[in-house]
């Protein structure tokens, strides 16, 4: 299959460059989880048919790669999760490792904890413009947990409701809004750290 | 009674569907007395902004 068919219509001008780029950029993110390994190249192809479907969403090479990156990590832990052979313990995995904890932003009473309370964002118009906070943000996308990432992703650019990312992800509507708040908590908070201190100093 | 992590939850959830009456009105209650509640509020949808601004060409 083709880009063009799998991307009608797609503003973004895909070249090969481009693509040859992300793609690269993959195939080293999946070998440092997977080693040198046979299926290296079909997890990357796998990931990147399946990251296209939605492609028409993203522009912008920073948006693209970031995607790109949340479902091969996403499909790495279907691979991982498959070799390990045993069976899949749900509620661990829906607590632990792909969704991430409740960030520990609140202490027992659940009252925001000092430190991490919301501080004063001065003028995150202006923010939204410079190129930046635009890196920052990206790397706190990066580092959120894979599936944390890609369901704020689908919420938010692509717009699909909680029920939709639920039944394409096989969960329910309840957990992707916990997964969602757990993300939001974790980019907000890490934009604190690294964008509105930074801020401060300045 | 209504704490920060349940308010944020609730805050969250209200970006993704519409909330029941009384859902929205304890987490209103809830803000209008706590300041971090109320930067949450405003910040999460600089977040959703950020996001869509990450998916449009740089010189847009």
């Amino acid at each position: 299959m083709s880009l063009s068919e799998l991307t009608p219509g797609l503003v973004f001008p895909l070249d090969g460059t481009f693509m040859a780029r992300i793609r690269s950029d993959m195939l080293g993110f999946a070998r440092r989880e997977l080693g040198n390994d046979v299926e290296v190249e079909d997890v990357v192809h796998d990931a990147i048919t399946g990251g296209l479907r939605n492609l028409r969403s993203f522009r912008g090479e920073a948006a693209i790669r970031t995607w790109m990156i949340a479902i091969l990590k996403y499909k790495l832990a279907d691979l991982m999760r498959e070799r390990k052979r045993r069976p899949v313990n749900a509620s661990a995995l829906a607590d632990g490792e792909c969704d991430g904890p409740l960030p520990s932003v609140f202490d027992r009473r659940g009252l925001w904890r000092d430190a991490a309370r919301p501080a004063r964002w001065e003028n995150p118009e202006a923010d939204l413009h410079s190129a930046q906070f635009m890196d920052v943000f990206d790397d706190c996308l990066c580092g959120l947990p894979d599936r944390q990432a890609r369901i704020f992703m689908m919420r938010e650019v692509i717009g699909l409701s909680p029920s939709d990312i639920a039944g394409e992800l096989g969960l329910s509507p309840a957990h992707v809004s916990v997964i969602l708040h757990r993300a939001r908590l974790s980019l907000r908070a890490c934009l604190q750290a690294k964008w509105l201190q930074l801020d401060e100093t300045a | 009674m209504m704490n920060c992590q349940k308010t944020t939850q609730l805050i969250s959830e209200a970006r993704d569907r519409p909330l029941s009456f009384r859902e929205h009105m304890f987490m209103r209650m809830h803000v209008m007395m706590c300041r971090g509640c109320a930067r949450f509020e405003r910040q999460v949808s600089v977040l959703a902004d950020a996001a869509k601004r990450l998916a449009r060409p740089p010189d847009d």
